[in-house]
């Protein structure tokens, strides 16, 4: 039955190719519209570590205090930790992994002698950055705890960087100059974009500039300034290195593993209890007011997805729904056009079911047609907007396999939507009248 | 009569009787109005899609109007074209960072194509934000305003092109090294800031020769000069913080500084490569991380304001599209039902100009009752989008504009199908009798 239904719908649809070919392009255009917009979102909102979002947590505290003029609904606390804050809670050592981290820009200078100095950038963080974020390695290996302990000066290159002063060659052993001190490579990692990248949702969110990794307290020793957010209360940065780490701004990240619900419990009351003993000592002057949050929730939190790719989202469904409109309008017409066909096939003996199928058949025949131009133009609406969207959302936006047939499988749900009340039309065309103006 | 529903014009005896014979122009709505009774949902259909069109059509033409405009917000400096930023980083801590950078500016102000140079630790239009309090009343915490700071000689002035509406430029000795956020003064021999600073500190902008303190670190200074404008960063977008901006005495001495150069009129290209050279000639201790016209730094700025302008624009120019082709089909459609009664009427006397006029007042009101619905949308979407993004509230102008846009888009839309009516030979009438 299927394949007669199938076949007098492509006749049907030949029979008049204006109408048809306008519900494709109605139907190809919303699909494309709402696909390419929903495919930028999805880069712009995906789960960077899908594997261990939840077992990774953010600790803020709140050493600025209540602001005087915060909005209400929002909790306001700070993003990063000052450096003493987070030394606390390196030394607590309470999760199964921890790393306290911050980005820095530094001089590079080759050990080809023919190469210029380039600026790099520099992560400082701990060995277990490695591990808690399965970073994968090419050559070599992360750096151990030993080398955290001993201020070791050691560095991970990431590929990219590997192939612009080592030509990708296998470099560790090899030295390096940052700064004006030398430092040996013990490791290359192999393709890693978390993105967004959510460990530093600073500057540059979804390229992720990370070109080098050295141990934090080496960093510290070396007086690497932050290239990051520097954010300081009044009392400001004091004076010196010294006068900076032990000030009140905040500039460094933190992250933590925690692999049960008890250890994460445990670890929100450890950051209470620590707030709770900085009122005491007299630094706070307000309630513990602390937050821990996983991967996902920090996201959300921070507002990754940029406003406007929200509102052209919405937009671009606003356009999904004239084109169905649009599409409804039409297969009506069409639908009535064939009124006499109809009642033909009603007098031969066809039951109203069966025209409904029939019907229906020939709005999903449309939706498939028009979910194929859906996917072409999806593709040509992503190649028009990588060239106009910043680099950093419009690497992100490439059309997988699976999308092809969503798109698909979406259109001739929606067509089958779109053709529920004119088929429903259809069906109540009375035989005996049809009959008599034919 | 079975009494089937039927959905579009039947060609039936009442409906016939009900067409005027004689054309009245624009305003015979009573038999539209009969007409459309009977194409109750495909009038519908036309009519919502007319309304979403129109709803989305003022929020973006809105959203657009909003983006570009603060691209094109002035920054204060004068002939952006002529004015480059280098962007450079020292190779290791190697000697004396002020005393090399008094060397290179020496050397750029000593070139023939350059008009003057600065050094600062950001740049007008991009670069990072330094952003500091300031306030007449260091006790009350609540008072004083944000700014964007710029550390500068005292050549930025000159080399920006700022207009100095009170008091004075700094002075050379009125400069002080500082080596970071760290290195710390505790006054200052003098402080220029924007209007818009002036006038947030007190309402009359009375300001000039009064000492601030400028946190953190309460470093006190006077108020020595008033520029008109400085914008203090593409991010503040059109918040009061955009062109809140202040001038501290600070040659910046950290590993990572920007020189600002203004070139000769129309020797920008020369200006930047002889910059280039002048500074690698002096010491290849450096990295030129990079060298742009101020003009091509807001560019970058705000690309992706102008992104989201232009996929609105091009979104909006879709919607249209196919809203104007749903009109065209399913008027299409009506027009052939429609033909016999057509007919009738071109036989009974109706002009071409009757029919033609029959199809555009039937869209008329269509886009009329579309356009109702479409601003009591759009004013819905625009509250919704007000509470995601901080936008305005949307100018009724928008909601006007909208309207005779579509409005208009109907008209043509049916213009052709309408043509065709009106091309519809009296005879057809007696052949399908």
């Amino acid at each position: 039955m299927f394949g007669y239904y199938f076949k007098l719908a492509l006749r049907s649809l030949r029979r008049n190719l204006v109408l048809t070919g306008l519900m494709v392009i109605a139907i190809g255009v919303g699909i494309g519209a709402s696909m390419t917009m929903l495919t930028i979102y999805r880069a712009a909102s995906g789960d960077p570590i899908p594997q261990k979002s939840a077992v990774l947590f953010v600790p803020q505290i709140d050493n600025f205090g209540p602001q005087p003029n915060a909005p209400p609904n929002q909790d306001f606390l700070p993003q990063d930790l000052t450096y003493m804050d987070a030394m606390a809670l390196m030394r607590a050592h309470l999760g199964l992994r921890q790393a306290a981290m911050y980005a820095t820009t530094q001089s590079i200078t080759p050990p080809n002698a023919a190469q210029d100095p380039l600026e790099g950038y520099v992560r400082a963080t701990y060995s277990d950055f490695f591990s808690m974020f399965d970073v994968p390695f090419e050559y070599g290996g992360p750096w151990g705890k030993a080398e955290d302990d001993t201020h070791a000066s050691v560095v991970v290159l990431t590929r990219p960087f590997n192939d612009l002063l080592f030509d990708g060659m296998n470099s560790v052993g090899r030295m390096l100059t940052i700064g004006d001190k030398p430092y040996r490579v013990i490791g290359v990692l192999d393709d890693w974009h978390p993105s967004p990248r959510f460990y530093d949702l600073g500057q540059d969110s979804f390229t992720g500039t990370d070109q080098l990794f050295l141990p934090f307290t080496r960093a510290i020793d070396q007086q690497m300034s932050t290239s990051g957010n520097l954010n300081c209360d009044r009392a400001g940065p004091g004076s010196g290195w010294d006068g900076l780490l032990h000030s009140n701004c905040i500039w460094i990240h933190f992250w933590v593993e925690l692999s049960t619900a008890s250890g994460v419990s445990k670890y929100r009351t450890f950051l209470h209890d620590y707030a709770a003993a900085q009122r005491q000592s007299g630094r706070f002057n307000w309630p513990p007011h602390v937050a821990l949050r996983d991967v996902v929730e920090w996201l959300t939190y921070n507002h990754v997805v940029p406003v406007a790719v929200g509102t052209l989202t919405s937009v671009s469904f606003a356009i999904l729904f004239v084109c169905l409109i649009n599409a409804t309008g039409l297969m009506l017409a069409k639908f009535m056009a064939r009124s006499g066909g109809v009642g033909v096939r009603r007098a031969l003996g066809a039951t109203r079911p069966a025209i409904f199928a029939q019907c229906l058949v020939e709005a999903g025949v449309i939706g498939l047609v028009g979910g194929l131009v859906g996917v072409g133009l999806t593709k040509i609406g992503l190649v028009s907007c990588r060239s106009v969207l910043p680099p950093d959302l419009s690497i992100l936006t490439r059309l997988q396999g699976a999308d092809v047939l969503i798109a698909v499988a979406v259109a001739i749900a929606v067509t089958l939507v779109a053709g529920l009340y004119p088929t429903w039309r259809a069906t109540q065309v009375h035989p005996a009248a049809q009959l008599k103006t034919l | 009569m079975a009494g089937a529903p039927r959905l579009f014009g039947p060609p039936g005896y009442r409906g016939a009787q009900r067409l005027s014979p004689h054309g009245e122009g624009i305003m015979e709505f009573g038999p539209i109005l009969s007409s459309l009774r009977r194409n109750k949902v495909g009038a519908a259909l036309i009519a919502l899609q007319i309304a979403v069109t129109l709803a989305v059509l003022c929020n973006a033409l809105f959203i657009i109007e909003q983006q570009t405009a603060l691209s094109r917000a002035p920054s204060g400096v004068e002939d952006e074209a002529s004015v480059f930023v280098i962007t450079n980083r020292w190779v290791g801590d190697s000697g004396d960072l002020a005393a090399r950078e008094r060397t290179d500016l020496a050397a750029l102000r000593a070139l023939p194509q350059i008009v003057d140079a600065t050094v600062s630790f950001d740049h007008p239009l991009g670069g990072p934000l330094l952003s500091m309090g300031i306030t007449l009343q260091p006790d009350n915490p609540r008072s004083g305003t944000g700014a964007a700071v710029y550390t500068v000689d005292d050549h930025a002035i000159g080399t920006l092109g700022l207009k100095l509406i009170a008091g004075r430029n700094f002075r050379p000795d009125d400069i002080v090294v500082s080596h970071g956020f760290n290195d710390h003064y505790s006054s200052l021999s003098g402080v220029v800031v924007t209007q818009a600073v002036a006038r947030a500190l007190d309402p009359g902008g009375n300001v000039l020769g009064r000492t601030v303190s400028i946190f953190p670190g309460a470093m006190t200074a006077p108020i020595i000069g008033v520029v008109d404008r400085l914008q203090s960063s593409p991010f503040a977008g059109d918040s009061p913080f955009a062109a809140r901006s202040m001038l501290l005495p600070l040659l910046w001495a950290d590993s990572q500084i920007f020189y600002v150069a203004r070139a000769k009129p129309g020797q920008l290209e020369v200006a930047m490569t002889a910059a280039r050279n002048e500074l690698y000639r002096i010491s290849r201790r450096r990295i030129i991380v990079g060298m742009q016209p101020l003009s091509e730094v807001r560019l970058e700025s705000y690309r992706g304001d102008r992104s989201v302008a232009l996929i609105m624009g091009v979104v909006c120019a879709i919607l249209l599209g196919v809203t104007a082709f749903g009109i065209v089909g399913l008027t299409s459609y009506w027009v052939s039902q429609r033909q016999r009664q057509i007919g009738i009427r071109r036989t009974l006397g109706a002009t071409r100009g009757t029919i033609l006029r029959y199809f555009q007042s039937e869209n008329l009101l269509i886009a009329a009752a579309g356009s109702i619905l479409g601003i009591l949308l759009a004013l819905g979407a625009n509250l919704w989008i007000l509470r995601s993004i901080a936008l305005a509230r949307l100018p009724w102008i928008y909601l006007l504009v909208g309207a005779i846009a579509v409005l208009v888009l109907g008209q043509l839309a049916v213009l052709w199908p309408a043509l065709r009516a009106s091309s519809v030979p009296p005879a057809i009438a007696a052949r399908s009798a």
